[in-house]
């Protein structure tokens, strides 16, 4: 089954997207200086798998910081999901925030507003 | 002669943390990043406190650093240089930044930050939102969401100021101040 993956550092996620079984983790800190070429390859592999998705697909982001330079690659992701959602696959976004971080949840809300896939406010222990 | 006491009794009585003068390099900002972690973990600040400064650090040492090359490097005199402290004073932090702008981009960042200081909470949420969604992405970052970002984190009012230089350019300095337990 094919995997795209890349192990986090302190100033960029770990990202786990398992292509077989529909199932992507973006985990930890994005705040690099030049997100545009960091997220590239995660949205090129999103487009690859939405030529032929699976039914379901599982996206879990639980960042810890991100930058704002990051925030407009973040929302490019949702956007290929949103086109994958809209293609047929059933696309749920689970964005997990720690329980006092109250700017991490409105993020989550911010992107829910703007994004047509169905979005999952999960509540973490810090 | 330079008065090193002068600069050391200023800090001092600012509470300066942290300060810095030079190029702003991606791997002087981790280091800058990882240092103050440390030392909040040291102050036992909130988890909140600390996600909340954090945050303000990234957006305006990254914006430090996006913006060193429109430095005029061709001139030597100010070459990729600028200046930011980190400082801890009556229950707040203080984020202050430092660079040399090109003087016919003064008016433009002028207006853009009067413009980010005149909205609410709820319309700098709007407006965020809306060059999330709208703008364009440059390759230096958030296409002008930093600023919105601090301002809607901090729910504080951007402290800015110009100081003439010469025909060519002004100092533009940043004070950012995030309040605790807000």
């Amino acid at each position: 089954m094919e995997k795209f993956t890349l192990d986090g550092t302190p100033k960029t996620p770990t990202i786990n997207f398992d292509l077989g079984s529909g199932v992507l983790e973006i985990k930890g800190r994005s705040i690099p200086e030049n997100s545009i070429e960091f997220y590239k390859p995660l949205v090129d592999n999103l487009e690859k798998y939405g030529l032929s998705p699976k039914p379901a697909t599982t996206v879990n982001v639980q960042l810890e910081y991100f930058n704002t330079s990051s925030s407009k690659c973040i929302l490019d992701v949702f956007k290929k999901l949103e086109a994958i959602h809209k293609g047929g696959s059933s696309v749920t976004i689970n964005w997990h925030y720690e329980e006092d971080d109250e700017d991490m949840l409105e993020a989550g809300e911010d992107y829910q507003a703007i994004i047509s896939v169905p979005f999952k406010m999960v509540q973490v222990a810090e | 002669m330079l008065d090193l006491f002068d600069f050391y009794d200023k800090m001092e009585r600012n509470n300066i943390l942290l300060s810095f003068k030079g190029d702003i390099t991606s791997d002087l900002l981790t280091s800058i990043l990882q240092i103050m972690e440390s030392k909040m973990d040291n102050f036992q600040e909130e988890p909140k406190t600390k996600k909340k400064v954090y945050n303000v650090l990234v957006e305006c040492l990254q914006n430090l650093y996006h913006h060193m090359d429109e430095a005029p490097v061709d001139s030597g005199e100010y070459g990729r240089s600028a200046i930011f402290m980190i400082g801890k004073l009556d229950g707040a932090y203080n984020v202050i930044t430092g660079n040399y702008i090109l003087n016919e981009n003064v008016s433009g960042l002028k207006s853009r930050l009067d413009e980010v200081n005149s909205l609410t909470k709820d319309e700098l949420k709007e407006y965020y939102k809306q060059i999330l969604n709208n703008g364009e992405m440059s390759l230096k970052g958030g296409g002008g969401l930093g600023m919105v970002d601090i301002a809607r984190k901090t729910g504080q009012k951007l402290h800015y100021t110009f100081q003439p230089i010469d025909e060519k350019v002004s100092f533009f300095s940043l004070n950012i101040k995030v309040t605790l337990n807000q």
